[in-house]
């Protein structure tokens, strides 16, 4: 995906997927379900790092912020009493976008291994931290209450993931995922190839190159943090492993590279191809699960460099 | 003479033990075409450099449109209007020369452009054909500008340079790295868009034969310093300036 055309607005895309999955539910099972919400949450981590690759740019700590949406959102819940999944995402995004914010100042002049290196190193950081503070529950974190929306709290004999949450993430990632499409469409957007494919021409545009980046960079903070918000509730427990830990972080580039760059849709789609493999692999060949993620892997690189959604370039008869 | 448009005073700028500018003092007029001649590490780069906000320069004042624009980000003087082509071409590699300029025309000058309206607009698609349109490149948009011979790419950076109408366009060695035969065509074309735009121009240049045929006005650069500045057949034939900059006797500049 390196042609400046390919960019183009998919509202009806978005619109549409979101209504599929809306209809769906009374036809899903309950893992289903589960496993459709959890890839979004995941996928607009790796939407955010989608943003950051078309910047010529990756973070191996998206951890970070998703580990902050998370606790943003659990902290609210356990100590504030909050319940509102609005409010307690509206938390999750603030809290990172102030810490991406001051970070950035750091990492704004840095690209390549050391753009990629400073991330894991903050998530590192506060994993340390997390792990240690006992009034958070250390290593084994804490739980989440059920979460309300508006005022309608689900009935004492719903599971934890009712319509309402089901309904509330699905609509908010297609908002975000359309307001994404708009961006990458947007003068910001491009400014991203511009930093990737010649800073100084694009300072010489009258465009800060390192402004561009520090926006960037913010924008899959907040997309993180809105995943971490979205998998706490989903989960209903929050530790440090499960989020901050450098694996994780190593997960959404997987899925993000998976995906590939290509729309928005993908990192979704790769995500939920994620999820399938994992839950599948540890049902049947527990022992072998990461060597099959590995071989997914390996074949996207070798055979789709564009990652899966060159699979729909192809398809269109457009060059990936 | 007219108020300047571009002013420097005596600007110094010393990298380590090596002087790359002392004391330049220039003033250039709104509408001039500006030719600056001198050998290699007679500070025109660094003049050009320090002008466009790229480097600092450690004594003196630059003014522009009688403003003080001394110590401004390459982005401020950019705003301001000045921009610059380069000795090798600044461009964005993996794309082709029309979305070279669509990209540009599209990202100029936006700092914090609204993200909900697209690039590519009705708008913003027709002005990067205009551009292609005057520097005559127009038979080369599809091509990927990796795969594009050297005066092609020397056109495109300044077409990409003119993005946004500067009110001055500083060209650096504009016709380095192209055969002999092709100079003359791809300057006089340069100098055709430039002329109708009405930018001031301030171009670098080591072939004489050019600096003849299309300044106004020569200013010779030799170690950091200026060494003549004046009218074309004036500072060509200073003695100082065959000493040290031509190194032969100069053809006598045409009528352009």
């Amino acid at each position: 995906m390196t042609a400046l055309r390919n960019i183009r607005p998919t509202t009806a895309g978005i619109v549409l997927a979101a209504a599929a999955l809306l209809g769906l539910w009374p036809l899903l099972p309950a893992w289903a379900a589960h496993t459709a919400a959890v890839s979004l949450g995941g996928g607009l981590v790796a939407l955010g790092l989608m943003i950051l690759i078309r910047f010529g740019l990756v973070s191996f700590g998206q951890g970070l912020f998703f580990a902050i949406g998370g606790y943003a959102a659990a902290l609210a819940n356990q100590f504030l009493g909050i319940t509102d999944m609005l409010v307690l995402s509206v938390a999750g995004i603030a809290a990172a976008g102030m810490i991406a914010w001051a970070l950035g100042y750091i990492v704004r002049g840095h690209r390549g291994i050391f753009f990629a290196m400073l991330n894991l190193a903050f998530s590192m950081i506060l994993f340390g931290i997390l792990a240690k503070t006992v009034a958070l529950g250390s290593t084994d974190g804490f739980s989440v209450g059920v979460p309300t929306l508006l005022g309608v709290a689900p009935g004492p004999e719903a599971g934890r993931l009712t319509f309402v949450l089901f309904g509330f993430i699905v609509i908010s990632s297609a908002l975000v995922a359309w307001m994404v499409d708009r961006i990458l469409a947007s003068p910001v957007g491009y400014a991203g190839q511009g930093v990737r494919e010649n800073e100084l021409r694009l300072r010489y545009l009258g465009v800060s190159a390192r402004g561009a980046v520090h926006l960037a960079y913010i924008m899959a903070a907040k997309l993180a943090a809105l995943g971490g918000v979205f998998t706490v509730l989903l989960i209903g427990h929050v530790t440090p492993e499960d989020t901050a830990y450098w694996t994780k972080s190593g997960e959404f580039v997987f899925v993000a590279i998976l995906g590939g760059a290509g729309n928005v849709a993908a990192p979704f789609i790769a995500q939920t191809v994620f999820e399938l493999v994992r839950t599948f692999a540890l049902q049947y060949v527990p022992e072998a699960w990461q060597m099959l993620l590995g071989i997914t892997l390996l074949l996207v690189i070798l055979f789709l460099p564009g990652g899966l959604w060159s699979l729909v370039d192809r398809l269109r008869g457009r060059d990936a | 003479m007219p108020e300047a448009l571009l002013e420097t005073r005596g600007l110094g700028k010393t990298f380590g033990a090596v002087v790359a500018a002392e004391d330049v003092s220039v003033s250039v007029a709104a509408g001039e075409i500006v030719g600056v001649i001198g050998a290699n590490g007679a500070g025109k780069t660094t003049f050009c450099n320090m002008v466009t906000g790229y480097l600092t320069p450690d004594q003196g004042r630059i003014l522009f449109r009688g403003a003080d624009i001394t110590g401004c980000t390459v982005g401020e003087a950019t705003a301001a209007g000045i921009h610059r082509s380069f000795q090798i071409p600044q461009l964005f590699p993996g794309l082709t020369v029309y979305e070279n300029l669509l990209l540009s025309v599209g990202v100029f000058g936006h700092r914090r452009p609204p993200w909900w309206r697209p690039l590519v607009r009705p708008e913003t698609q027709q002005e990067a054909r205009r551009v292609m349109e005057q520097y005559r490149i127009a038979d080369s948009a599809e091509t990927r500008v990796d795969r594009l011979p050297q005066g092609v790419r020397k056109l495109l950076d300044i077409a990409m340079a003119m993005v946004g109408g500067p009110a001055m366009i500083l060209l650096d060695e504009p016709t380095s790295g192209i055969s002999t035969e092709e100079k003359f065509d791809v300057m006089g074309n340069v100098i055709d868009a430039l002329r109708s735009s009405g930018a001031t121009v301030l171009f670098v240049e080591h072939d004489m034969d050019v600096v003849g045929r299309y300044a106004d006005r020569v200013i010779a650069f030799r170690e950091g310093r200026v060494l003549a500045d004046g009218a074309p057949r004036e500072v060509l034939e200073n003695p100082a300036v065959i000493e040290h900059v031509v190194g032969r006797r100069p053809p006598r500049p045409t009528d352009a």
